[in-house]
């Protein structure tokens, strides 16, 4: 346990010495700021009229918080992976994962405290994210269940995200492989959704095996088990294969 | 009891890289206050040897008992008695060399005071003191080496098991590591893999010279030096004879 937390302060530290995070972290910034600028200025100037007008039951939260965190899921697609690729391929790059291997540490400690280092890092993200809807409690008053509620959702879809990404780093050892693999595979689950989605159409399997059929309920402020389930069992999965892939490589 | 059990038991290891037998029944024994050279031409198998006997890579056959512990019955318990350089020393290059030691103090379940006192003494027995605060990266091959060195060293391990260590040091750290090899091995075990034989001769009480995965010698360097005959006369020997061989 102790070891494990001690990788993944290490890894998390190591993360923040490259300027790719920074870099990352400050395009994510930028983007999502000027949507959601665009957001609250949509909503002030067309949307909130009509509501008025119309006297539907939505509000600010419902609208411009809704479409924040649809847009953060979509570009983590792109910058996840980025950001989990270099966890094992750069150390098998460098030849460091002997010293992981020859500790006296099993490899479960090393992939949890791997992926405990990247769930801090997402825990920075959703901070940085989730202030820009707090923000606007300065001048209304917002649903916070609600916005409790896309917390937790889009740290179990990011989270699901760094465990494949986890998993398909631990494959080779040129990060920019990892990253494209990890790039493909979240796009296709995104796809998923779309042709599920179709109109006319629709299908119920793809939509329950892609990431944001799961994620979309918790925007709208429903946590369901079933959800949280689905999040779970995916990032326990890809975590116990990287496990076995590990293990596996000793015996090779 | 426990002083009657030796360092390393390793009999009959074997392993293969696909259909070619990179390891073929090698036993290695080690007592405390040994140090061992493994000898041998370029892929003659000893580093797969030394990554075998470190667990970080499994046996096809054979079986190892480091310190008295089954490596693949208590992999945990077997692995913390050793300290292992690698070919390609294992170093973050991202960190200095004294946050780099701590980690790898921290992975080894070491804390506190001890932990400082390690990290402590395995600067200054690779002196790297004037550096510690450099960052690895900016580094010469040769401290690089003596990093690599220190976070074997840093634990105290009975067993220290270094992969060429000396490769890429100048004249005087060469002799400074020699120097530090021979001194760390009056108290704890170590193997060390070479194919320059004048380090064979500087250092280690026992040569075991190997030759495609096989044994061909293991004889102490007194006894060799007894039956008047040396160590580079049997190894050019053994591979013009070894190449010999494969011809026929």
């Amino acid at each position: 346990m102790q070891v494990m937390l001690n990788i993944g302060l290490s890894e998390f530290q190591r993360l923040f010495r490259t300027p790719l995070a920074w870099v990352l972290l400050a395009v994510l910034q930028l983007i999502l700021g000027y949507l959601f600028l665009v957001q609250v200025e949509n909503y002030l100037s067309v949307i909130q009229p009509k509501i008025i007008a119309s006297q539907a039951p939505y509000g600010v939260t419902d609208l411009v918080l809704n479409q924040l965190f649809t847009y953060a899921g979509i570009l983590m697609l792109v910058i996840m992976p980025l950001l989990t690729m270099r966890s094992f391929a750069e150390e098998r790059q460098n030849n460091t994962l002997t010293l992981l291997r020859a500790a006296p540490i099993s490899s479960t400690q090393i992939v949890m405290g791997k992926f405990l280092a990247l769930e801090l890092l997402i825990l920075c993200l959703i901070a940085m994210i989730s202030l820009m809807p707090l923000s606007l409690l300065l001048g209304t008053a917002l649903d916070i269940g609600q916005l409790s509620s896309a917390i937790l959702g889009l740290f179990l879809l990011l989270s699901s995200f760094a465990a494949a990404g986890v998993f398909l780093s631990s494959l080779t050892k040129h990060p920019m492989l990892a990253a494209l693999l990890g790039f493909a595979l979240l796009l296709i689950l995104a796809l998923l959704y779309l042709a599920g989605t179709r109109t006319g159409q629709t299908s119920a399997l793809l939509v329950y095996l892609s990431h944001f059929g799961h994620y979309l309920d918790f925007l709208n402020g429903v946590i369901d088990s079933r959800d949280v389930l689905y999040y779970v069992l995916f990032i326990a999965g890809f975590l116990a294969l990287t496990i076995r892939k590990l293990d596996n490589e000793r015996l090779g | 009891m426990q002083t009657a059990t030796s360092l390393i038991n390793a009999t009959g290891l074997k392993r293969y890289y696909g259909k070619q037998a990179a390891v073929s029944g090698v036993d290695i024994q080690l007592q405390r206050g040994e140090i061992l050279g493994l000898l041998g031409p370029n892929g003659a198998g000893k580093s797969t040897i030394l990554q075998m006997l470190t667990g970080t890579l499994a046996t096809h056959a054979g079986s190892i008992q480091i310190n008295g512990i089954d490596l693949k019955e208590q992999p945990l318990q077997a692995r913390k008695q050793i300290g292992y350089l690698p070919e390609n020393p294992p170093l973050y290059r991202d960190m200095t060399i004294q946050e780099y030691l701590k980690y790898c103090a921290k992975l080894h379940g070491l804390s506190g005071t001890e932990l400082k006192t390690a990290v402590d003494w395995a600067i200054e027995r690779c002196d790297l003191e004037t550096m510690k605060r450099r960052l690895i990266s900016n580094l010469s091959k040769g401290y690089q080496q003596r990093v690599g060195i220190a976070q074997a060293i840093l634990h105290k391990p009975p067993l220290i098991i270094l992969d060429e260590p000396t490769v890429g040091l100048d004249p005087v750290q060469l002799a400074q590591i020699r120097q530090l090899i021979r001194e760390l091995g009056e108290q704890h075990g170590i193997i060390l893999s070479t194919h320059i034989l004048q380090e064979v001769d500087a250092v280690c009480d026992r040569a075991q010279i190997i030759n495609h995965g096989q044994t061909v010698l293991d004889e102490t360097l007194a006894s060799l030096k007894s039956r008047d005959q040396s160590l580079e006369q049997f190894f050019n020997h053994q591979l013009t004879g070894a190449t010999d061989a494969s011809h026929a």
